[in-house]
């Protein structure tokens, strides 16, 4: 059958959802984004309590001290859902494996000196655990937090930094020749060294805090802000300056993963400030509050990475901290 | 006894059409069903999905992992490595 | 020195299962203070099997592709206006109750999946259930950009997000999933991704989606199948999760049974909209929800719990019953939706001559004697140029929350209804399923929020009428709500296709 379409039948009677048009404005699109994280998570008419935590509803504004008007105001400044985020991932993913040919291939670890290897086993292997860490706080965030458009984007950190512990094991695989025992060392150094306890503690002091924007500030802002730059910077830096280029290889993902995704947590950790004097009191108070801890937990190890230049670099990174609290509005670390 | 039956289903394309005539080949027993824009494959008992019968199908490397992006759904328990997919029940 | 070549199972295990420790800084059990209390003993979370080794860039890299391919259709979709393709406006029904009911469904599912993602101390086992977090996300969001093209161009839709809240059929699904999500993390796992996701959903993608494809929806069946693909995931997890629990203690057999149980009872009630959907809401058919049931349910259901018998586990509970009520709770429920539909956020309407004519055929011991004459006397009313809708809300089941539309198994004529008092209380059931639920745990489903009684305590915006009602939830009665051949998706369906009434008059496409 073959139909005779006028113009006119097809003109669509509406551009979007009336949730959107509410955000949006009448006469206009929405974009794939807001559709797919706007008003989302359910707000009412719960039917039953948590039996895992009965003082609180289901989703509940209640999880964290943070104010706001309304939580969807924490989007993503990469607009994020799930086909752009699987795709720009999965790019990157390539060119990781590409990376890894390489460094398998020509045995870039075998011509790198001892004395690189044995601090990449002793300070860079270890950090898998650091993720995995990373990985469960923000799943705590995508499960507890409210409203769809920051806990989608927590949902993706999460996986994010299971992606980063495993690349960081194929890195430590092809440092050791495929070996799995240079895990085993890893794990070792992490429950054991005294070089490793003071962040161990801080992680696992972090795994249990409730207050999911407080877990964020502490996990995505704090901590990450040093230990990120630190093993994929600085570290960097200095075991490319002996000409070998595995290293960098294997860790090109996490400099543009940690590039990208800091907007993300800028920009929540932005809106919530600017939304409210309390908030703006509160982030304070706590970047005051696990500052020191994060300090004391990554000083041994910036110390033992860099030895006479360790308060060089130390400086550098709270340098690259201040810049960033100036920008959220929030005070300077000293 | 007659045994349980496990299937498999893949969406009616291009890429499945290899891991179909792969599957048909390496279980004799099996059956198709085909619905619209969708080919079940049913067998009794246990099915296998084989990397190297993919692989002369499309004279290229296969890596068995990628099923999943035309798998529609299945029934069995899986036992997966680098060169068969397996789907079977236990019972006697 | 030679270097290793490690198996897939091996590089898996490294990559996921050797990240996780005991913690000592903190006790383990206040790292994860929600996986002890349902009473499930685990000894060893080692001894879990990882059902599918999917490492993170593995996962990116395939289902990045599924991203690609499904876009590109949807793209098209739109661009070509692919709602032209479609057998029948009054197919759009199906969708919008998927848009109102399932889609929030989706979402619900991708939280509760975050949360038992942060509950489990086993490393294989969180990391199993964040994978299917991520994908339920994909599932809300895919099937809303599937749907927003419609929504352009039709009622029912552009309410969805507002209704699913407060709407009385849409409570179903939502106390469903909640149920779930406020359970403990072992009963959430067993209730979505075994009982519902290996057990049921079948009956959804399967079926229904090819019902999609063969009534023309690109758009549906594309992210339907899709989405189904990593189902397949979830469902070995499920399945999975139930064996080694049921390895792990002895103690906790009777736990399970008992999660089985009450969620086979749970989702086979949620599926009654399904089953109405492929009876009534698929112009085009492709199979009926009696022989669906059969394949999905009676064979596949049996292969399973013949499988997980060696572990002491039987059928679920009352799963005659259900086998035994298919060639009715379609009829039954597409009468109270005709009925109903006013205040609903999707239209109704009598079958055609030719689609009584098939539910005649495959409900050969049912549809004649109990179903069709009823249809008859709805459209002796209309053709006297009445309409019947009911001006009351039907009463809900406590638990499930269906309209108390079922029937007793030996007696069709006579409505099931079961009673339970607790605290003073009585409370009003559909089933005796139904019943052992709220009496297992009544001080959880006593909280329920029960829509019609909202209603009556004034609860609903001060709505008292069915159309007061429908309003508050933002339907407007004959652009969203009501008869379809009265309705303005008709009119524009018409205008669709130069004026003319393209109502198939046939089953086959």
């Amino acid at each position: 059958m073959s139909i005779d379409i006028k113009t006119a039948n097809i003109e669509p009677v509406r551009l979007t959802f009336d949730h959107l048009e509410a955000r949006i404005g009448k006469g206009k699109s929405a974009t794939r984004y807001q559709e797919a994280v706007h008003d989302f998570q359910m707000t009412q008419n719960f039917h039953y309590r948590p039996t895992w935590e009965p003082e609180m509803e289901l989703f509940d504004v209640r999880r964290t001290k943070i104010q706001l008007d309304d939580f969807d105001a924490l989007t993503d400044p990469r607009q994020y859902y799930y086909g752009p985020y699987t795709i720009q991932r999965a790019k990157q993913q390539d060119n990781a494996d590409s990376n890894f040919a390489l460094i398998e291939k020509r045995k870039l670890f075998a011509t790198m000196s001892g004395e690189w290897t044995d601090k990449i086993r002793r300070l860079i292997v270890p950090l898998r655990h650091v993720e995995w860490g990373a990985n469960t706080n923000n799943t705590y965030l995508s499960g507890y937090g409210y409203g769809a458009p920051f806990t989608s984007a927590a949902l993706m950190h999460a996986m994010d930094r299971l992606g980063i512990a495993q690349y960081l094991t194929r890195l430590a695989l092809a440092v050791n020749g495929q070996d799995p025992v240079i895990l085993d060392e890893g794990k070792a150094l992490w429950l054991d060294d005294p070089l490793w306890q003071p962040l161990r503690r801080l992680v696992e002091d972090a795994m249990v805090q409730k207050d999911w924007f407080e877990l964020h500030v502490l996990q995505n802002l704090l901590q990450d802000s040093q230990l990120v730059p630190l093993a994929f910077v600085h570290f960097d830096e200095a075991v490319g300056a002996t000409g070998n280029v595995a290293f960098t290889l294997g860790t090109e993902f996490m400099r543009e993963w940690f590039n990208e995704s800091s907007r993300w947590v800028d920009a929540t950790i932005k809106t919530a400030s600017s939304a409210k004097p309390e908030n703006r009191q509160l982030l304070n108070d706590w970047v005051a509050l696990w500052w020191p801890r994060v300090q004391e937990a990554v000083a041994p190890l910036v110390l033992a990475a860099f030895g006479a230049e360790a308060s060089a670099v130390s400086g550098a990174l709270t340098a690259a901290l201040n810049l960033r609290l100036g920008k959220l509005g929030l005070e300077a670390v000293a | 006894m007659s045994r349980d039956k496990v299937f498999i289903a893949f969406q009616t394309n291009e890429d499945s059409r290899p891991i179909v005539e792969a599957i048909l080949e390496d279980n004799p027993e099996a059956t198709v069903d085909e619905q619209p824009a969708m080919v079940k494959i049913l067998a009794p008992g246990r099915l296998v999905v084989k990397r190297s019968t993919i692989e002369d199908k499309i004279g290229r490397d296969f890596v068995l992992q990628s099923i999943h992006i035309n798998l529609i759904s299945l029934a069995g328990n899986i036992t997966e490595d680098e060169d068969e997919f397996v789907l079977a029940w236990h019972q006697a | 020195m030679a270097e290793k070549k490690l198996g897939l199972k091996e590089k898996y295990q490294l990559m996921t299962r050797g990240l996780d420790w005991e913690t000592t800084y903190q006790p383990m059990d206040k790292v994860f203070p929600y996986d002890k209390y349902e009473g499930i003993k685990i000894k060893d979370w080692d001894k879990w099997e990882d059902p599918f080794r999917l490492t993170m860039d593995a996962y990116w890299k395939y289902q990045a592709e599924k991203e690609r391919k499904l876009y590109a259709i949807l793209d098209s979709f739109s661009q070509n206006n692919g709602q032209l393709n479609i057998s029948d406006a009054r197919y759009l029904t199906a969708l919008k109750i998927w848009m109102q009911g399932i889609t929030p469904a989706e979402y619900n599912s991708h939280r509760g999946f975050c949360m038992v993602g942060r509950q489990f101390r086993g490393a294989g086992a969180r990391v199993a259930c964040q994978m299917q977090a991520l994908d339920e996300l994909r599932h809300a969001q895919t099937q809303i950009h599937a749907f927003s093209h419609y929504n352009k161009h039709f009622g029912g839709f552009h309410q969805a997000m507002h209704m699913r809240d407060r709407a009385w059929y849409l409570s179903i699904p939502k106390s469903f999933f909640e149920d779930a999500m406020t359970a403990g993390p072992f009963e959430f796992v067993t209730s979505i991704s075994f009982a519902f996701e290996y057990v049921l959903t079948n009956l959804l993608f399967m079926p229904f989606v090819s019902g999609a494809a063969y009534n023309g929806d690109m758009a549906t069946t594309t992210f339907g199948f899709s989405a189904q693909s990593d189902e397949s995931r979830h469902m070995t997890l499920g399945l999975e999760v139930v064996k080694f629990v049921l390895e792990q203690h002895e103690d906790n057999v009777p736990i399970m049974q008992r999660y089985i149980d009450k969620w086979f009872w749970r989702g086979y009630r949620l599926l009654a909209l399904v089953g109405v959907m492929m009876d009534y809401m698929l112009p085009r058919k492709v199979m009926s929800w009696a022989e669906a049931w059969g394949i999905y349910w009676e064979e596949n259901g049996t292969a399973l719990f013949n499988d997980l018998a060696r572990y002491g586990i039987k059928p679920p509970k009352y799963h005659e019953i259900a086998t035994a009520e298919k060639n009715h709770i379609t009829h039954q429920a597409w009468a109270v939706f005709y009925t109903a539909c006013p205040a609903t956020g999707f239209h109704a309407w009598l079958p055609q001559e030719y689609e009584l004519d098939w539910l005649s055929e495959k409900y050969g011991s049912t549809f004649d004697r109990y179903y069709r004459p009823r249809f008859a006397e709805f459209a002796r009313i209309e053709r006297e140029g009445g309409r019947f809708y009911t001006n009351r809300l039907p009463l809900v089941c406590q638990t499930c929350q269906v309209p108390d539309f079922f029937t007793e198994v030996d007696n069709p004529m006579k409505q099931s209804i079961r009673q339970y008092e607790w605290q003073g209380m009585k409370y009003n059931f559909c089933s005796d399923g139904c019943r052992d639920i709220f009496a297992h745990e009544p001080e959880k489903f006593c909280q329920a929020y029960i829509p019609p009684q909202q209603i009556y305590q004034g609860n609903a915006g001060g709505a008292r009428t069915l159309p007061e009602y429908a309003a508050w939830l933002k339907c407007e009665f004959g652009k969203d709500s009501g008869e379809y051949y009265t309705s303005e998706d008709y009119a524009r369906w018409k205008a669709m296709h130069g004026g003319n009434d393209t109502t198939p008059s046939s089953a086959a496409a």
